[in-house]
């Protein structure tokens, strides 16, 4: 096509509002936006002059899908300014919260929003549960949902907006009857996440992303700790993040978006398995080889397979500490200082979260910093969108065929318009 | 003879200023309850879960989030004209916090954040929906009260004879 005008001014199947506007004249791409439709909500103004204690939870309204990352690295942020060391217990249930959250949150990704694009159809819920293939799906999702959802309640309270984790520590630790039944429901899902991961495996969905992967890594695999690897090969301390983000304004979107060290760069699970893929459980290295063979890949497509990975690493890891670990109540670790500066970096089921907080003397917020993974790779998105555009506009392909081309360009990245949008950049001084 | 068509109680389910939090649980409370659902719910509109939505009548919308723009407000409106029942969920859609923090911002952070306002027209304040429209449930909660959204589902199925 050598002409086409589209606004999808509503992006289905994916975490809040987007619109993208596209303008192709004489087979030449004229525009091709990305925006973040949600407004803004103004959590960095909001946090200031609120007491430390409730930041975690206020900061986890950032975002429904992923609270329960924010909530973690808004307590890391509080307890680095103020001195607090975590106890080996709850460094074990800060890393089953976040196996937890991946866990639920790949699998409603994957299923509700992505798989739709491989059957061909509208909604996952119109999956055919006459058809054997399509039935066993629908079970599957909804059984590896719960496994996560389950292993989230009985360490975090609840999977949105948890309630025991806060600064100092846990305020309730599961039973023996609860690791065990969270045991016998990880278990019970694992042949579903193998023929997931066999799903998209298979998949022939292709372009190469353009921009460079950075993720926080950490041997072994995981989501809370190590150092931010990424761009040309940099090796970033965690505390140092934000110096390496340049800041850009794009006038017709919500959202912050950033460069690093001038170049693009993408943030997700697709990074974070192409840097350490080694570092994977080990039953999951075994029983995901042929996939993982597929690492390190450029094809934003295999963020999907990526998750799915991510799901089993989550599952085979959550098992053997929850077999090995014995947890007791323990009494939430004390501030060693009144006030002080903290980061919190984590890696959010989209990719690398930074928040940054300063506590003043009379234990409020003075103020505080937050970077998302979507608005790091809302440049990438914008330029993989226009590759892909401009691949489709020589061939026969009609405007519907160019906008679901395009939808599920932007699934794959599977962006958080909720966290994209919370806040207002401001500099930091 | 023609299969006699199953009546479905009529679905739509919306964002505006949030952070979609109710959805989430609306989605994990799928995990127990989608066969049920799958047989008595037509969901018309559900960007989480469908391309093609259409925007016609209504038994029952959902309404997830505060009232942050004009557009918003329109589309709240022709919701609601729309709808046989509509049902606030979530506390941004019930009183509107946290969404609504900046209405209490004081004068120097209003005018911090005043040029994003106008860049994107937001409204002055950010609103609750019952000062927009007529709601009929409210189901409050940060994220919703689950217990009282099934409770809520289940009233609807009666009240529009679906069981």
């Amino acid at each position: 096509m050598h002409q086409v005008d589209l606004s999808l001014t509503e992006i289905t199947k994916v975490e809040g509002s987007a619109s993208l506007d596209i303008k192709v004249d004489n087979g030449k791409v004229e525009k091709c936006q990305f925006s973040i439709k949600e407004f803004k909500r103004f959590y960095t103004q909001a946090m200031r002059g609120k007491a430390y204690a409730s930041l975690p939870q206020l900061l986890a309204r950032i975002c429904g899908t992923c609270s329960n990352a924010h909530l973690m690295c808004s307590i890391e942020s509080c307890e680095n300014a103020l001195g607090i060391e975590p106890t080996p217990q709850s460094q074990i249930l800060k890393e089953l919260t976040m196996s937890g959250l991946m866990i639920r949150d790949h699998a409603l990704h994957l299923y509700l929003f992505s798989l739709p694009d491989i059957y061909k159809l509208d909604a996952f819920l119109k999956f055919d549960e006459s058809d054997p293939e399509q039935h066993q799906l629908l079970h599957d999702a909804f059984d590896i949902k719960a496994a996560g959802n389950y292993l989230a309640t009985i360490v975090a309270g609840r999977s949105v907006h948890a309630i025991y984790p806060t600064i100092g520590g846990f305020i309730k630790v599961p039973n023996a009857a609860e690791s065990a039944e969270a045991i016998k429901k990880m278990k019970a899902v694992r042949p579903a996440v193998l023929r997931l991961i066999k799903i998209f495996e298979k998949c022939d969905f292709k372009l190469d992303v353009q921009a460079l992967p950075t993720a926080l890594v950490s041997d072994p695999f995981g989501f809370l700790h190590g150092v931010i690897k990424g761009g040309k090969n940099n090796v970033i301390k965690k505390e140092d993040y934000p110096n390496h983000l340049d800041h850009v304004v794009l006038p017709y979107s919500q959202a912050s978006a950033y460069k690093h060290q001038g170049e693009a760069f993408m943030v997700g699970a697709l990074p974070r398995i192409n840097l350490s893929k080694q570092s994977l459980h080990k039953q999951t290295q075994k029983d995901a080889a042929s996939a993982l063979k597929l690492f390190p890949s450029k094809n934003i497509y295999h963020n999907n397979l990526a998750q799915a990975i991510e799901i089993l690493h989550c599952i085979d890891s959550s098992i053997e500490i929850l077999k090995n670990t014995k947890f007791k109540k323990e009494p939430l670790v004390k501030p060693t200082r009144k006030s002080g500066t903290g980061i919190g970096v984590v890696e959010a089921p989209r990719g690398t979260l930074y928040h940054k907080v300063e506590i003043g003397e009379d234990g409020k917020v003075i103020k505080g910093e937050i970077v998302v993974p979507t608005g790091q790779n809302q440049i990438s998105i914008e330029l993989d969108l226009r590759k892909k555009l401009e691949e489709l506009i020589p061939g026969d392909a009609t405007k519907e065929d160019i906008a679901f081309e395009m939808e599920k360009l932007i699934r794959a990245y599977d962006p958080c318009m909720s966290c994209a949008a919370h806040f207002l950049k401001v500099n930091w001084l | 003879m023609p299969k006699p068509q199953i009546k479905k109680l009529r679905v739509g389910w919306f964002s505006f200023t949030c952070c979609e939090d109710s959805t989430i649980v609306f989605t994990e409370l799928l995990n127990e309850n989608w066969e049920a659902w799958k047989k008595l719910i037509d969901f018309r509109h559900a960007r989480i879960l469908q391309t093609k939505n259409v925007l016609d009548e209504m038994d029952v919308a959902f309404v997830e989030g505060a009232i942050s723009s004009p557009e918003q407000a329109e589309k709240l409106k022709k919701i609601r004209s729309l709808s046989t029942m509509l049902v606030a969920i979530g506390a941004c859609a019930v009183i509107g916090l946290p969404s609504s923090q900046r209405n209490d911002f004081d004068e120097k952070t209003k005018e911090e954040i005043e040029f994003i306002l106008t860049r994107f027209n937001h409204l002055d304040r950010v609103q609750p929906l019952k000062e927009l429209v007529k709601v009929d449930v409210e189901i409050p909660g940060c994220p919703m009260d689950e217990k009282k959204f099934l409770a809520t589902v289940d009233l609807a199925l009666k009240k529009f004879k679906i069981i």
